[in-house]
């Protein structure tokens, strides 16, 4: 146990980041996505474009992050390999999800149209 | 055996891509993927469950951009103070260290402290979690859940940061010796992470 705790990992031997780059970059970022947020939506600032912009510049810093700060950059495959799991099972589930959620709304619309169109025959 | 292990665990790094050169952060990043699970669930059911509701409120409006982006501002400072100390230890500096992780422990209590604050603020104003004076009650829940989740993880890490700084005063690690404060500070990043998305997802969109 204590030579484990004791062995200095291979890894201290690569160049340390700049961290403070990283930390101005992210809170740059930050200022950026809030930005992004309170502008108010329009014809050329569709929410979708918003959702879009928003999403990337948070991916954006957690790579940040991820990479700099937890030293993935610098690590062995299996780590980031390790890393990334999480993320595809994400995605899985975001687009497995998908067909549920155009579901509720479409189908709200439907009952209340033909709802409507029930009244207006009687 | 335990020292066998240990030496042919440290040699067998040099020879295999595949084998990390740390067991314990081996170890932590499988915790942390696993952890990420947790909130990749929480999350992509947030979205789900926000684009199926109609009168879902505009979390902007309802809840505040302000107060929430120096929360943010805070846990980034942390992880920058959290990868000082770890510089620090590695150039053997451990009076730097016991500063920087006393500074990054003191970000995770002001941002548990402004949480708490938020929260009272929030149910004060009828927000519950199956109650919403905004809209959707669902969003109450799903509020809740994940900030609640989140929260969780940072008094965790405020308490293993705590253990961590106990075992720097007395003189545990050193410029050979700081793997554990390179785990309890991917685990702090990781947090930091995590609010990084429940920011964007949460308060922003």
């Amino acid at each position: 146990m204590n030579e484990e705790l004791n062995y200095k990992p291979e890894t201290s031997t690569h160049e340390e980041p700049n961290y403070m780059k990283i930390f101005y970059w992210l809170c740059a970022l930050t200022a950026i996505e809030i930005l992004i947020a309170i502008i108010p939506n329009g014809p050329f600032y569709p929410n979708l474009l918003q959702g879009f912009l928003l999403i990337s510049t948070a991916v954006w810093k957690a790579a940040l992050v991820a990479l700099y700060f937890m030293h993935l950059k610098y690590e062995k495959r299996i780590l980031g390999t390790i890393a990334m799991i999480p993320l595809v099972l994400m995605i899985m589930a975001l687009v497995f999800l998908l067909n549920d959620i155009t579901v509720p709304e479409a189908t709200a619309e439907d009952v209340s149209s033909s709802e409507v169109e029930s009244v207006l025959e009687d | 055996m335990s020292e066998s292990a240990v030496v042919n665990a440290t040699q067998e790094s040099y020879e295999s891509p595949v084998t990390p050169e740390s067991w314990g952060k081996f170890g932590m990043w499988i915790f942390l993927a696993g952890d990420a699970m947790s909130f990749g669930a929480l999350l992509v059911v947030y979205g789900a469950l926000r684009a199926a509701t109609s009168n879902w409120p505009i979390p902007a409006e309802t809840l505040g951009i302000g107060l929430t982006a120096f929360m943010t501002f805070l846990l980034i400072v942390s992880s920058l103070t959290m990868v000082k100390g770890l510089s620090a230890v590695k150039r053997g500096d451990i009076a730097g260290l016991k500063k920087y992780l006393g500074l990054t422990i003191l970000g995770g209590v002001i941002f548990l402290s402004l949480q708490a604050y938020e929260w009272t603020h929030l149910i004060h104003e009828g927000l519950l979690f199956s109650e919403n004076p905004w809209g959707s009650a669902l969003f109450g829940a799903t509020f809740f859940s994940i900030t609640g989740f989140h929260g969780m993880h940072v008094t965790g890490g405020v308490i293993y940061l705590s253990v961590v700084l106990i075992n720097a005063q007395k003189g545990k690690f050193s410029a050979e010796n700081y793997n554990l404060v390179e785990l309890v500070g991917l685990y702090w990043h990781f947090v930091d992470l995590v609010w990084i998305l429940v920011f964007t997802l949460v308060y922003l969109i």
